[in-house]
Formats: structure tokens, C-alpha cells, sequence
């Protein structure tokens, strides 16, 4: 039995999606994008043209909640189905769009070039408790404008896992297709196989910008997954009381399955979100904080209850160092994550908000991540007798390392932490150089990268990749891409 | 019938409880019973503004409540500038600040955070919302007489939009009158003097302390 959190009551589930179908009524969504709110009048939502606002009725929405594919999987660059979206299956991937990098050496924060995002690309790879590559920062070695989809091209020479991204503008969603559509052999296979899902994020209250707009627009014609990340700020940007912020969420990603199912029916979205309660004291946006896990948890029970696939920011923390803070509230959102079910968690290396990645929590994280999936593996009876027969065997004896009944189980019952977790001796660990987790994970993260295998993709495919990326650089002004390795 | 001081001491107490009804119908009952429009703001309005300051400052208050007490200080201000007009008076302001989050960027939470904090500390504050075209800020510049210009970006993708504002004041032979701050989550102090900021600051309190020192004679 997997163990499972909710929430809320089923009667404020219901409330909270009836209240929020009666928010895309009145007073609508600002829909900032003529595509969409074409769509959105022939579908029979009542549009003001002049404000860009569309008032969307229940009955719409629920035609498009029929279509909408209650599951669908990503899959690895050499085709095997490696992310499950949908039921309660828990994944997980990095946070994405960092604009920071923790030095390894410093511990201070500085702006990633292309071979730190290298490195955690295949630092990912080596995670086996990762099962998902994020565009997880934005490298400062080239300009600005291209910054999302070099993040992409980068990512799909090194990668095997599929990628959860997105796009910065809407010119630039065409280019990183095109990396797609060459890594996956065409518009057929990438729709039959997808290896990526793009992160669409409305604004809150109630808004969908031109850009993300379009980008959802353009996933959903091409077959390609999205992913909606509604972002509500209880407190600031959306009610405080955390239910109405959820009823927010809920509002602002319904019309995100309405947008996309009108496009394409049947086109895969995803229920997500990067939601947080509003730090009073501070201004900031702390996705360490309880409040923020509960509205993601619930959220996540809205989207469950709607049939559809879940994702949430969760697992991250707002320290500026990996010190205890950055411990406790990894674990807490990771936990917490995992009994909500939430399919795809992203956060994974994240602190400072959401705004610095660091290779030594990614390799911390991912025994959090460990500890929450064996916690969510629940507990079995892998016999029968569970115990009665082995125990009156060894009788009174404590002699069960020797037993084949424990060879048999051990690495299937425990979970198996690597050696960045200390659990030796006081002497041992002195021996060892008393070193802090953050120092074992350091050389974890060093080992990890040096044992990288290469990627699997052709070379041809890579200088495929390569004159894809040059040219969409040049376009920008941008002569020389960084060198990489091996291409 | 309640003193001039009484009705000073209520106003001062409605600013620090944050209930801009109560500082509005005060302000009212104090001008009517004849109090000075600049009396009431000295000794009234402001050190409310300054005790919610300094509540906020050692953790007991928190931005709602510094939220609340700008509401009622603006609201008593719109009562009292009339009055001060008839006069011929003005407030001590600390400075003129245009605000605003640069073209292409839709975050205000940030930038309406410092505009609050910079109108409760003295400043005459006008902020220009969100997706601010370059040509707003520098009209509004140039009708307010502004020495100081706050600019937000939240996105990576905008934060050239700061330097393309720079770049248009040097144009208009506006920058030797005003000074420019900029600020946002991608925002560093390095970029600031890569685009020839006057400044960075990285939180709302940060950005006042920076607003006075700019503002400060040299």
C-alpha cells in the first residue's frame, strides 16, 4: 500500500473546483494572446476584446477536462518510458532556470557559465534517484536572448533522462523544437515518444500572458506536453487563506487546460504549479514554508480529483548555504511530495528560492529523494508467513545476517543511502577527516561526473544539434558558441 | 470636545494600528477643530509612519501592517494637500522617486513593496506600474522633476530594458539630473555598474536606505 496524504475533505475539494469554475465565469481570465482568445470565442466564451478578458463557462471547461489525457509518459533518448505522468507514480527532476550557481569551493553564489551546467547534466545522469533532467540554469557565458534554448541544446547532448523546460519567448519555443524534433527523428516520433515537457506559467490573478500563452498554444497543436505552472502568492498576488489560493490555482489552471484542449484535443497537460505563501516579514516568496507545501499538496488533490497528471516546485529551500536550514526544508517539501503523489517534483539542487542551484544539495537531495520513495514504497508482506516461518527457525537465536532470508530482502527493504549520508562511528568519521555533508557531497558530486558515460546519441546527431544551435545563435548576433567537449 | 493634542495622539495611534478609516475620520475631526495640515503630519502622520518603521524593523510588525498605514497616511494626505495648497505650504518630502518595473515585465509585487516603504519614509513617490515603455519613464522624469528613478526587472530577459532607460535619459541630457536605482530578483550590483546605475539594492529596506543616500546633498 502506497501511504498517501490528503488534505483536504472531499466536500472542500468539490467547493474549491466550483468556486473556481465560477471564477473563469466571473470575473474571467485576462487572456493577452489573439490566438487563444479566438479559440476561446469559437468555443463560445464570452470575450471583451478591448480588456483581452474571456469569461469562460463551466460547461467549456468541462468538455475540455473530458479530453484532457488522464496519463502519458516521457521518455529517454534511446526511447524507453522512463517518466509515468499520471495515478499516483512520484518523480522527480531539478529545479529549472537558475541564475545563480553555489561554488563549490567559495560556497558563494556566481553566475554559471556552460561547463557548470555540463557538469550537472551528467551529475543528473549519475543520480539514479533522479529521474528527470531540468534546463536547471542559465548559463552567463551567452547573451541573454538565447539563454533558454542553449540551456536545451546543452542538456540534449549530455542527456539520457527525458527534460522538463520551457521557453523564454515565443520565437525561441520553434528552435528548441527543432533541437527536439532532430534528437527524437521527427514531429511523429517526438509526439508518439515525447523526451521533453515545456513549463507554461499564467501570472497571477487570473492572467496569461502573450508569451506563455503561446507557448502552451504551440505545445498543444504540436502534440507536445505541457506543463502548467500556476504561481499563486497567498497573501500578495492571491488570497492568504490558503484554500482561496488553491481555488486561485485551480481557476488559473483550469483555463490552461481550456486554452490547450481547444487547440488540440487530447494534447498532453499536466496539473502543476509553483505556488507559495507570502513571507510577511521578508517580501519574499519562501518555497521552504509550510503554508507553501500545503497549498501544493492541495492543489495536487484538486488535480487528482480532476483526473489529471500533478506536478509541483517542492523540495527546495530558501538558505543561502547548504547548512540545517537547507536540510529541514528539503525534507519536509520532498516528504511531503512524495505522500501527495505528486507526479513530477521539481526542486531537486534548489535553495535561495528559487534561484541557485548547487551541485553538492542536488547530490544531497538525492538521498532525500531516496528516503521519500522507499518511505512512499510503503510496507509489504513479501511472505507468507510473514514471519512465522523464519522465526521459529531461528527460534531465540539474533542470527539473522547470516540468514539467506535477509541477503534476500535487505537491498529490496532498506533503503540503501550512499556514503555522502555519515552513519559510522564518532572515530571513523574523525579518521575519515571529519569532514561536513557538504564536504562528502563535494566529492560525491566530483565522482559522480568523472564516471559520466558518454551520452547516447550519435556524433553525427550531436554536430546535428551543434549547427542547429550555431545558427539560431547567429541570428542574435552570437558568432561562437562555447566549445564543448568531445564536439 | 477633544484637544488638538488628543486628536494628534488618535491620529498617530490609527497609523500604528493600521486603520486608515480611523486615521482618515481624525484627520477630518483635526482639521476641523482648526489643527495645522503641516501640525498634523508632523506630529501625527509621521511618527506613526516612523513608530510602524521601527515595529517593522525589529520583527513586530510585518508588511501588512506597513501596507495598512501607508494606505491611511496617503488617504489623510489626499485630505490635507488641498489644505496645504490654501496655504501655500509644502511637505519636507525627501526626494521625488519615479518608480516602475521596466517594458516587458509584469512583476510588481516587488517594486510596489519599495514604493510603499519610500512613500512611508518621505519620499514623493510615482510609480508607473508594470510594462513601463522606456518613454513613460522619461516623460514622467521630466514633468516631475525627479531626482531619483527606480527601475524593476524580474526576468533575465528584461533587465536590458534598465540600460536601454539609462541609455535614453543620457540621450535626452536628462542623467545628470536624476540617479538611477535598479533592482530585481536577477538584478545584481555588478549588473548596476555594467549599465552605469547609481545603484543596486536587493531588498525593499535596502532600496530606501539606498533612495536617501542618493538623494542625500553630496
Amino acid at each position: 500500500m502506497q501511504p498517501k496524504l490528503k488534505v483536504l475533505s472531499d466536500v472542500l475539494v468539490e467547493q474549491i473546483i466550483a468556486e473556481a469554475m465560477e471564477l473563469l465565469r466571473d470575473p474571467g481570465v485576462r487572456v493577452h494572446n489573439d490566438e487563444a482568445l479566438n479559440l476561446l470565442a469559437d468555443a463560445g466564451a464570452r470575450i471583451d476584446q478591448e480588456k483581452q478578458v474571456a469569461r469562460i463557462s463551466e460547461g467549456i471547461v468541462r468538455s475540455s477536462l473530458d479530453t484532457a489525457p488522464s496519463e502519458f509518459y516521457l521518455y529517454s533518448v534511446d526511447g524507453q518510458p522512463t517518466v509515468h505522468y499520471g495515478g499516483d507514480s512520484v518523480q522527480f527532476d531539478p529545479g529549472s532556470a537558475a541564475l545563480a550557481i553555489l561554488d563549490s569551493r567559495t560556497q558563494e553564489q556566481r553566475t554559471p557559465v556552460t561547463g557548470d551546467f555540463v557538469n550537472f547534466v551528467k551529475l543528473v545522469e549519475m543520480l539514479p534517484q533522479i529521474d528527470a533532467q531540468s534546463t536547471a540554469m542559465v548559463c552567463g557565458d551567452v547573451p541573454p536572448e538565447i539563454g533558454d534554448w542553449y540551456r536545451l541544446y546543452l542538456a540534449l547532448i549530455y542527456m539520457r533522462k527525458p527534460i522538463v523546460t520551457g521557453a523564454f519567448r515565443k520565437d525561441t519555443w520553434w528552435t528548441m523544437r527543432e533541437m527536439l524534433l532532430a534528437v527524437s527523428g521527427g514531429s511523429a516520433a517526438l509526439a508518439a515518444k515525447p523526451i521533453a515537457v515545456f513549463d507554461v506559467c499564467p501570472s497571477p490573478p487570473l492572467l496569461w500572458s502573450d508569451l506563455t500563452c503561446q507557448n502552451l498554444v504551440d505545445c498543444a497543436r504540436n502534440n507536445i506536453p505541457a506543463e502548467l505552472v500556476s504561481m499563486p502568492l497567498a497573501g500578495a498576488t492571491a488570497p492568504v487563506t490558503l484554500a482561496a489560493a488553491v481555488i486561485q490555482h485551480a481557476a488559473e489552471s483550469l483555463s490552461g487546460i481550456v486554452i490547450g484542449q481547444l487547440t488540440r484535443a487530447g494534447s498532453p497537460i499536466v496539473w502543476g504549479g509553483s505556488p507559495a505563501a507570502f513571507d510577511m516579514r521578508e517580501g519574499t516568496t519562501p518555497m521552504g514554508d509550510v503554508g507553501t507545501w500545503l497549498i501544493d499538496c492541495a492543489y495536487t488533490q484538486v488535480g487528482k480529483a480532476l483526473g489529471l497528471p500533478t506536478h509541483a516546485y517542492l523540495g527546495m529551500s530558501d538558505a543561502k548555504i547548504v547548512d540545517a536550514q537547507c536540510g529541514l526544508e528539503t525534507a519536509g517539501g520532498t516528504l511531503l511530495a512524495a505522500l501527495a503523489g505528486v507526479n513530477m517534483v521539481s526542486g531537486a539542487g534548489m535553495m535561495d528560492f528559487e534561484s541557485c542551484q548547487s551541485l553538492e544539495k542536488l547530490v544531497l537531495d538525492a538521498e532525500i529523494i531516496g528516503m521519500a520513495k522507499r518511505l512512499i514504497g510503503g510496507i509489504e508482506a513479501r511472505e507468507q508467513p510473514i514471519a512465522l516461518t523464519l522465526m521459529r527457525q531461528l527460534g531465540h537465536r539474533a542470527d539473522y545476517l547470516s540468514e539467506a532470508h535477509t541477503m534476500k530482502w535487505f537491498s529490496k527493504e532498506l533503503y540503501l543511502p550512499s556514503q555522502v549520508i555519515d552513519r559510522g562511528s564518532l572515530d571513523a568519521w574523525k579518521r575519515k577527516g571529519a569532514k561536513s555533508a557538504f564536504e562528502r557531497a563535494s566529492e560525491r558530486a566530483d565522482q559522480l561526473v568523472a564516471k559520466y558515460s558518454p551520452s547516447p546519441i550519435s556524433a553525427e546527431l550531436r554536430s546535428e544539434l551543434r549547427a542547429i544551435a550555431q545558427s539560431a545563435a547567429r541570428q542574435f548576433g552570437v558568432e561562437n558558441l562555447p566549445p564543448l567537449e568531445g564536439i | 470636545m477633544a484637544t488638538a493634542n488628543d486628536l494628534l495622539a488618535k491620529i498617530v495611534e490609527s497609523i500604528v494600528a493600521g486603520d486608515p478609516d480611523l486615521t482618515v475620520a481624525m484627520t477630518e475631526m483635526a482639521l476641523a477643530a482648526g489643527v495645522e495640515p503641516l501640525a498634523i503630519i508632523d506630529h501625527g502622520l509621521a511618527p506613526g509612519m516612523r513608530i510602524v518603521g521601527e515595529k517593522f524593523s525589529c520583527g513586530e510588525y510585518f508588511i501588512p501592517h506597513m501596507i495598512m498605514s501607508a494606505k491611511g497616511m496617503k488617504r489623510a494626505m489626499l485630505l490635507l494637500e488641498p489644505e496645504l495648497r490654501a496655504r501655500h505650504q509644502a511637505v519636507k518630502s525627501a526626494g521625488t522617486i519615479v518608480i516602475g518595473t521596466v517594458r516587458g515585465d509584469i512583476h510588481e509585487i516587488g517594486k510596489s513593496l519599495v514604493a510603499t516603504m519610500l512613500l512611508s519614509s518621505g519620499f514623493e513617490v510615482h510609480d508607473l506600474g508594470v510594462d513601463v515603455p522606456v518613454e513613460k519613464f522619461i516623460d514622467t522624469v521630466k514633468a516631475t522633476g525627479a531626482g531619483l528613478l527606480g527601475l524593476s526587472s524580474l526576468l533575465t530577459t528584461t533587465m536590458v530594458m534598465q540600460k536601454k532607460v539609462i541609455e535614453a535619459l543620457e540621450a535626452e541630457g536628462l542623467r545628470g539630473q536624476v540617479k538611477v536605482m535598479v533592482g530585481g530578483a536577477p538584478v545584481s550590483s555588478r549588473w548596476a555598474a555594467e549599465i552605469g546605475a547609481d545603484g543596486y539594492a536587493e531588498d525593499a529596506s535596502g532600496a530606501v536606505d539606498l533612495a536617501l543616500r542618493l538623494s542625500a546633498p553630496q
